[in-house]
């Protein structure tokens, strides 16, 4: 869909906007037209921290590009890892162990409740509290401590292996989970006394950064910025992975398209991938967590696709081979090059100060934007 | 009706900030609750499987479990690992290949655990070493073997 930009007439400001304004998410750079306080055009420039990582994957085996993608969202690592993974077992038929699945999905839930928390600490930042962020990073330090213990790293985890994960779980694994599933379920409230009864969050969020179901779908938005306007979209509910069919969770909607729906549907994510850890970590299947693979895997000729649902929404790998020993073409969907391409169309008109409250609510992560 | 709702609403408005206030303020007056490690004062014990750094297992006698195959070599993406061989002869008179010098590039590595999973006599593992900020960066290029080491017995 081509937007209609606004012309620049005289009187017209020009601003940039990054790419190392602190009030943006990393080395966003945003050259804003404004018309007084009033925003007419936002354009966002990428390429400051392009790795040309799709090229890269193709001069990778099977079992190293998946590191790769940890840098890309890397606040989404582990599920990242897994939609790679899954486009590799889907072309040579492996089959995960039940074992392998569930540890998958309690590691990617962790990783979307830890997601969500510093989103929700960065919001806080972007329209001026700064208490938010301290309480969001103490929970989160639980999380990565329980990353650390299992996985050995707190964010670039490289934990899945197609086929399955890396090493079994930590012994100590479940009793952590468990701790952290009291702790954030006597906490979780305190966010909503802290920041979301906040009159000034309301105020700032409510009405602010609209955008209707058919122009979201029309970007190609996905995940939490078009259930906020009441789209079905959660691939772990259209099309479920990794044993996501089996557990009970409802996929979050708001209806009001506004800054404050994508807020509310997030806060609610996090209750509700609580409730899957919590279906799962004291029900782990016994038996083996990883498949048995070939030393040295080597995807059949054709094309394979597969998708996973991100913290951020909808991550697909396609990958064409040509039966070699990397991939011959390699494409990642990130989900936040779509949502960011909404930005203008959530802005126009709307003052500046609300446009950064809108991009708080984006949850722009801008290596998976520009990789 | 339109000054009830004015004052109703600077009424929520004020509970809401209180309500915040008073939650910043119990921990303002608990600091038990306080989770802040004073580093670099207090060191956390990292966990063993931390990935830190690639080391190469050393026994007393001074003998490492490495054979020279390259396993870890191919399966590095970064090319973080090269391998220099040598030819060892054996008591009985024959050619043996075997590991000279084990180099590993600190700098290049982005600890993704591949190459310990792929050695097939478990001779490397990850250290839970994290402060590598060195001057220049030639010091992060390293020797894995250490002088004088040799093959333990029975490793093939
Ligand atoms: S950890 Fe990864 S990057 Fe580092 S040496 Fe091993 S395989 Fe290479
Ligand atoms: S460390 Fe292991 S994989 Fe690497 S050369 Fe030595 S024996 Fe082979």
């Amino acid at each position: 869909m081509i937007e209609e930009v606004g012309t620049t007439t005289e009187g017209d400001l020009i601003i940039n906007v990054g790419p190392q304004h602190p009030s943006t998410h990393g080395v966003l750079h945003l050259v804003i037209t404004l018309n007084g306080e009033t925003v007419k055009k936002v354009e966002p420039h990428l390429g400051y921290i392009h790795r040309s990582i799709e090229k890269m994957c193709e001069s990778l085996s099977y079992r190293q590009f998946i590191y790769v993608t940890s840098r890309m969202d890397y606040l989404s690592s582990h599920i990242n890892n897994q939609g790679c993974a899954l486009v590799v077992e889907k072309g040579l038929q492996i089959e995960v162990p039940e074992r392998g699945k569930v540890i998958r999905v309690l590691m990617a839930e962790l990783t979307r409740i830890a997601s969500h928390l510093l989103w929700w600490g960065a919001m806080g930042m972007d329209i001026g509290a700064f208490t938010p962020f301290f309480h969001a990073f103490r929970e989160r330090e639980a999380i990565n401590d329980i990353m650390e213990e299992t996985c050995g790293a707190r964010l670039t985890m490289n934990y899945v292996v197609p086929g399955g994960v890396m090493a079994d779980i930590h012994p100590n694994f479940q009793k952590k989970v468990n701790e952290f599933i009291k702790l954030l379920k006597s906490k979780i409230d305190e966010y909503y006394i802290l920041l979301t009864g906040n009159i000034i969050l309301q105020e700032r969020l409510k009405g602010v950064g609209v955008i209707s179901a058919e122009d979201a779908i029309n970007f190609g938005c996905s995940g939490p910025v078009v259930r906020a306007c009441g789209v079905k979209s959660d691939i772990r509910k259209i099309a479920p992975y990794d044993g996501y069919e089996k557990v009970k969770f409802d996929e979050v909607f708001e209806t009001a398209g506004d800054s404050f729906a994508r807020y509310m549907v997030r806060m609610n994510e996090i209750r509700q991938s609580l409730s899957i850890v919590e279906q799962l970590i004291d029900n782990i299947p016994e038996g083996e967590f990883q498949a048995k693979t070939k030393a040295v895997l080597k995807l059949p000729k054709g094309e394979f696709y597969s998708r996973v649902e991100t913290a951020r929404g909808e991550f697909g790998v396609y990958i064409i081979s040509e039966g070699g020993l990397t991939p011959y073409r390699i494409k990642f969907r990130s989900p936040g090059f779509s949502n960011l391409a909404a930005l203008h169309h959530m802005v126009k008109g709307s003052k500046i100060a609300d446009m950064v409250a809108t991009m708080g609510t984006l949850d722009l992560v801008i290596p998976d934007i520009d990789r | 009706m339109f000054i009830v709702d004015y004052i109703k609403d600077v009424y929520n408005g004020v509970t809401s900030l209180l309500k915040g206030m008073r939650l910043t303020g119990y921990y303002f007056v608990h600091p038990k609750e306080i989770i802040t490690q004073e580093y670099p004062e207090v060191k956390q014990v990292l966990p063993e499987r931390f990935k830190g750094e690639v080391v190469m297992r050393h026994n007393e006698n001074n003998e490492h479990r490495c054979t020279g195959c390259t396993a870890c070599e191919l399966a590095c993406p970064n090319a973080t690992i090269k391998i220099v061989t040598k030819f060892d002869i054996t008591p009985d008179g024959k050619k043996k290949k075997a590991l000279d010098v084990f180099v590993y590039h600190l700098e290049l590595c982005t600890m993704c655990n591949l190459c310990i999973v792929a050695c097939p006599t478990d001779a490397i593992k990850m250290a839970q070493t994290f402060e590598h900020s060195v001057y220049d960066r030639t010091e992060l290029t390293k020797v894995l073997n250490k002088p004088g080491s040799k093959l333990m017995d029975g490793v093939e």
